[in-house]
């Protein structure tokens, strides 16, 4: 095919400023995922129903366990018992429920794809969302603290370490879900299902309720499920101070599945 | 990498895009796009024009690396978009057709963001002047009109400042006024040497903007050239020696031209009172339709006679049955 080039060089005479260069380079990528990570982390602060998902709702739960009867008999005080599981679903609530929901709908508009044709990139956009969920949980976690330690929480003072070790373990796992969810599945299912597993998993999944309060059926499934492990997990570590083996197990089981299948099926479009 | 003046920015070749497997079709794939190959060079508009779902969308959407092909060869700035990494990407503007912005963003801060992607961007200051967007500053994208939103989807395109600018239907809801900016706009970046590739079912933003046309239908290059070549595309073989003309003219509504005009001359009120009638007009028409106005005392409100549009070619290419 022959190619006219007579419209080439038909620049206006005297035009006014001297253009800049065509053309550049991209930002550094660790600035690149660091910005991103802020600009989501920002977003979700700045949504009124996520912060009521993330900080609201696991108070409201945090109060009721320690003003009714459901947890005794397992630890030395309701709040001891309350507490971990309480962190546990902050986790599920911004790694699994917010970001699932966030990622659904910036699908739907196109963002990821218009994202992904900036250097930032899929890869860069994924990195950035989870430093998005880890700033958040961050927060969630001092004043979960903060409120926890006024109603008279006394923690394992060595039990931190394991515990936040595997706060960032089942954030990844429930990460990974909320990506597979809101990757396969319209904005509005992903909201549906994200939203009642949060239920669901929250009430009968082990995480706030410790599985030997469940009923004997539920007991065997609920430590092969992240909220189970993360849930047991994390009254080991604040209880006992000891690591649960088989919570990391199965928490790095479900990261791994989880990962794997999201970036198999995950559709930008 | 030497950069040669000559190098196209974009060159497909035979590309080949099947979607599916779709459940509509019995599991079977459909094949979008069957072999559009496309040159794009520096300086100039390319424009990818056809009706809707001729895939030109899926054609440029390979070119940036946002869906893979399924054959064919894409050499985008010299590199395959499906390899390519963050150093392509920040020497190619796209600004996608749903604008792909996020809809709780203020238009400000959300320039501002994307700009860090770069080393050097544009600087936003500058943008959001060229591009009248202080107007619409505080509010957020997802109360933006049209207009407003595909300028800021613009802006957001060129923050990188980039050597290749993918536009698909960038006239999509404009107002004129917005239209005439971004119009303006594009032939200033095009004169500074960057390459624009857009996309368009509009023949007058084709007529407009593009050096070059690639009319696209049903998944494959049908006809390329300039507009002015495109325009002299040889007649379908019904059309005989004479050339299609349009007489476009404004009277009552509702009049009745049956028995006044030749076969061949067909005559469509497309808005109450606003004619045009086409076909291989002689002087004789022209006549005819003058007298019968002048027996009934009809002064038309206007008057003008064109040669063949952009859109005539482009029907007789892709062919005027409704699909």
């Amino acid at each position: 095919m022959t190619r006219d080039s007579a419209a080439l060089g038909s620049a206006p005479s005297g035009s006014a400023v001297p253009a800049p260069t065509l053309g550049g380079a991209p930002a550094p990528l660790l600035r690149r995922i660091m910005l991103q990570g802020r600009y989501e982390t920002v977003t979700m602060l700045r949504n009124g129903e996520q912060l009521i998902l993330a900080v609201v709702l696991p108070l409201l739960a945090m109060v009721g366990l320690t003003v009714t009867p459901l947890l005794d008999g397992y630890g030395a005080s309701r709040i001891n018992v309350a507490v971990p599981g309480i962190l546990a679903l902050c986790a599920m609530s911004t790694a699994f429920t917010g970001q699932g929901i966030s990622t659904g709908f910036d699908r739907r508009y196109g963002v990821l794809r218009f994202l992904s044709t900036t250097p930032l990139g899929r890869t860069g956009l994924i990195a950035g969302k989870v430093l998005a969920v880890l700033a958040v949980l961050s927060l969630q976690v001092l004043v979960v603290t903060a409120v926890a330690l006024t109603l008279g929480w006394q923690p394992d003072p060595q039990g931190w370490a394991p515990a936040l070790a595997l706060l960032v373990l089942g954030a990844a796992a429930f990460t990974a879900l909320g990506l597979l969810v809101a990757g396969t599945v319209r904005p509005e299912a992903t909201l549906a299902i994200t939203n009642l597993l949060w239920i669901l998993l929250g009430a009968l999944g082990g995480i706030v309720i410790p599985a030997e309060k469940l009923p004997a059926l539920l007991q065997s499934i609920v430590q092969f499920l992240p909220s189970g492990a993360l849930g047991e997990g994390m009254r080991d570590a604040f209880l006992s101070g000891s690591v649960n083996p088989v919570s990391v197990l199965v928490l790095l089981l479900w990261t791994a599945i989880a990962g794997g299948a999201a970036t198999r099926w995950f559709k930008w479009n | 990498m030497v950069r040669s003046p000559e190098s196209p920015v974009l060159s497909i070749s035979g590309l080949v895009k099947d979607v599916g497997p779709l459940p509509t079709l019995d599991g079977k794939m459909l094949r979008v796009v069957s072999g559009v190959s496309l040159v794009a060079e520096r300086g100039q508009v390319t424009a990818l024009l056809g009706a809707n779902g001729a895939g030109k969308t899926t054609t440029i959407e390979c070119a940036q690396g946002l869906q893979k092909r399924t054959h064919g060869s894409i050499s985008l700035l010299g590199e395959d978009p499906d390899t390519a990494g963050a150093g392509l990407r920040a020497r190619v503007g796209v600004m996608l057709q749903d604008g792909g912005l996020p809809p709780s963003a203020r238009p400000i801060p959300l320039l501002k963001h994307i700009a860090g992607m770069y080393q050097d961007p544009w600087p936003v200051g500058e943008l959001i002047d060229r591009l009248g967007i202080d107007a619409f500053s505080r509010t957020s994208v997802r109360r933006l009109s049209g207009g407003q939103k595909q300028r800021l989807a613009l802006a957001a395109a060129l923050v990188g400042n980039p050597e290749v600018l993918f536009l698909d239907e960038p006239s999509a809801g404009l107002d004129p006024q917005s239209r005439q900016l971004v119009f303006g706009l594009i032939s200033e970046l095009r004169n500074r040497g960057m390459g624009i590739v857009l996309t368009t079912h509009l023949m007058d933003d084709a007529q407009r903007l593009a050096d070059y046309v690639y009319i696209i239908d049903a998944g494959r290059n049908v006809a390329e050239g300039t507009v002015a070549q495109l325009l002299q595309h040889p007649l379908p073989p019904d059309a005989g020696e004479q050339h299609i003309r349009t007489l476009l003219f404004e009277a009552d509504p509702g009049l009745d031209f049956t028995g006044v005009l030749p076969d061949g001359v067909d005559v469509t009120e497309a808005r109450a009172g606003s004619y045009a009638a086409t076909g291989a007009l002689t002087p004789a028409d022209l006549a005819a339709i003058t007298a019968w106005w002048a027996a009934r005392g009809i002064m038309p409100r206007s008057l003008s006679l064109e040669a063949r549009s952009l859109e005539d070619v482009f029907l007789d290419i892709s062919g005027r049955e409704i699909r």
